[in-house]
């Protein structure tokens, strides 16, 4: 039952519940290294927990989860804490610190990370003409989500997707080998929704970086599964020709009620008869 | 009757663990000596003006009261150590304790509560901090040394007031006043008056953190936990401070 070293998160028969209600009830799935998975559900059907319980935040009440090979659901939150180093996270409140600024807010797991902050001195110490500070790293993320010039501005006086590109920013910045983003698009227009996506596309695709998406819109799931960045043109591009590569790594999960009642491609979920299924699909009216 | 006490019985084991771990987190690095210091300011430097007035008032009225029974006996003489009595023991501490109650039990609830219902603390977790040695236990610190040091501002501040009211209306001396209230404090009421506040500042930062760090469901949790907070630390304070009098009176019988 030991998984390959292959798999970037795997869940076991996972269940949680808070007094009555449930949260999540044995949900299995497994994810390999360069996949993309996309989970609908309605409000309350567990998605933010399924995310949380994959990072230790949130601890099941049975089943077992694996994290880059190696089971965490066990292990003592200082031992988490390393493991959380590999892994960016848009959390679906923000969680900006709103006492720091924009600059102090994306260095924070640059500074507070045990393995981060180590590997950075390091590679300081050993007079690497090439080292990038932590300075230097800020700057990148925030120029990768094109807000520069916010670096001295507070959480609080940034625009709701402004601050959500600031979120994403602090994601990315360690360079992570998984990237976990709890409703990304919610409460934002159209066009500032599709800015975030393409995002978060060209960060997938540079890097070719796991990603998990919780989303309500069908059309999150649907650029996620057959859009691609390319990086000679700096531009979003439909993915194709031959073999579609990335309609085979992009997977959708379906929750309902804590249950995963759906999992397949895209092609998968569009041909499936369940009422409950299809009204994602209809809510997106791609 | 089971399913009735496991919520009230869940709470106060969370709360046990939380204070474990803050007490814990104060011999464990790192230390954040910034934070420590702001809330220092934040909660002694603008408890102040409040915990100095109050007190002031408290030493008049007290010397108010007593005055009008004391002259009935011809005691006049002794209202400097009773005021200084009731003070240093008792009243001092509580009322210290429960204005701080009021504006920092609930600053910290509602804090740490829109922390938490922003995913603050969850991001603080999964970016490689304990959010409970960088919230909790500088708070607890902070608390522990501000608290005594305005309790003992206070207790001097109400003695004035005492004097203010000895001499206009007793007609008693600088020298009369003071002497008498200072000489009756016995070592074991300093102590005592010492003691008092720190207890209430392990109270008042522990409830106020755990309220916060519970809160659930929104900005309206945010509410539910700050007025929680509030109330619960004004109790155990009562509720301490007649427990330690009464320790200390079996233990200091005369
Ligand atoms: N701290 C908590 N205490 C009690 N119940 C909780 C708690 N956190 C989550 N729940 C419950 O767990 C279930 C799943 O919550 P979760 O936050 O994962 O939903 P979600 O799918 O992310 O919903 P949304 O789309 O609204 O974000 C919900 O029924 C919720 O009420
Ligand atoms: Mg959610």
């Amino acid at each position: 039952m030991t998984p390959g070293d292959s798999t970037i998160l795997r869940f076991e028969d996972v269940s949680l519940h808070f007094d009555t209600t449930v949260a999540l009830d044995r949900v299995s799935f497994e994810m390999h290294p360069g996949q993309t998975y996309v989970v609908f559900g309605a409000a309350g059907s567990g998605k933010t927990m399924l995310l949380k319980v994959a990072v230790g935040l949130v601890r099941p009440n049975s089943g077992r989860v694996w994290l880059f090979g190696e089971e965490i659901t066990h292990l003592r939150e200082q031992d988490l804490f390393d493991m959380r180093a590999r892994v960016g996270i848009l959390f679906q409140e923000g969680g900006l610190f709103d006492s720091l600024t924009v600059a102090e807010n994306v260095a924070y797991p640059l500074t507070n990370q045990r393995v981060l902050r180590h590997a950075i001195t390091e590679r300081s110490s050993n007079g690497n003409g090439a080292a990038r500070t932590v300075e230097d790293r800020v700057r990148e993320s925030l120029r990768f989500v094109e807000l520069e010039e916010t670096l001295d501005k507070f959480p609080a006086e940034l625009s709701g997707g402004m601050r959500r590109r600031v979120g994403i920013a602090r994601a990315v910045v360690s360079e992570p080998a998984l990237l976990l983003y709890d409703s990304p698009t919610a409460g934002l227009d159209p066009i500032t929704a599709n800015t975030i996506v393409a995002l978060i596309l060209k960060e997938r695709d540079l890097r070719n970086t796991a990603t998990i998406m919780v989303t309500h819109r069908y059309q999150d799931g649907h650029l996620m599964a057959n859009f691609r960045y390319n990086p000679n043109s700096g531009q979003i591009e439909r993915a194709g020709g031959g073999r579609d590569v990335g309609q085979v790594s992009t997977k959708f999960l379906v929750m309902n009620g804590g249950r995963l009642v759906f999992e397949g491609t895209e092609p998968e979920l569009q041909a499936n008869q369940d009422e409950y299924v299809r009204k994602f699909l209809r809510a997106g009216g791609a | 009757m089971l399913n009735l006490l496991k919520p009230p019985i869940e709470a106060f084991q969370e709360f046990v663990l939380l204070s474990i771990r803050a007490f814990r987190n104060i011999f464990r690095s790192p230390h954040y000596a910034d934070d420590i210091f702001i809330q220092m300011d934040v909660i002694g430097v603008g408890s102040l003006f409040i915990v100095s007035l109050i007190g002031l008032f408290s030493g008049i009225v007290m010397a108010l009261q007593m005055a009008r029974a004391l002259t009935q006996y011809g005691a006049q003489g002794q209202v400097g150590q009773i005021v200084s009595i009731t003070l240093v023991r008792e009243l001092g501490p509580v009322l210290t304790a429960v204005l701080v109650a009021g504006r920092n039990a609930s600053g910290i609830a509602s804090e740490l509560g829109s922390m938490k219902v922003t995913e603050q603390i969850d991001a603080m977790r999964a970016l490689g901090t304990d959010p409970i040695q960088k919230l909790v236990t500088p708070r607890l610190i902070a608390l522990a040394a501000v608290l005594p040091l305005l309790t003992i501002i206070s207790d001097f501040i109400g003695l004035t007031g005492g004097y203010f009211i000895a001499s206009t209306m007793l007609g008693l001396t600088f020298s009369e006043y003071w002497t008498s209230a200072w000489q009756v404090l016995e070592y074991n009421d300093i102590a005592q008056g010492l003691l008092k506040p720190l207890v209430f500042a392990v109270i008042i930062a522990l409830v106020g953190c755990f309220y916060g760090m519970k809160t659930t469901g929104g900005t309206q949790g945010v509410g539910r936990s700050t007025t929680s907070a509030v109330v619960s630390s004004s109790v155990w304070i009562f509720v301490l401070t007649a427990f330690i009098t009464y320790v200390w009176n079996r233990a200091f019988a005369q």
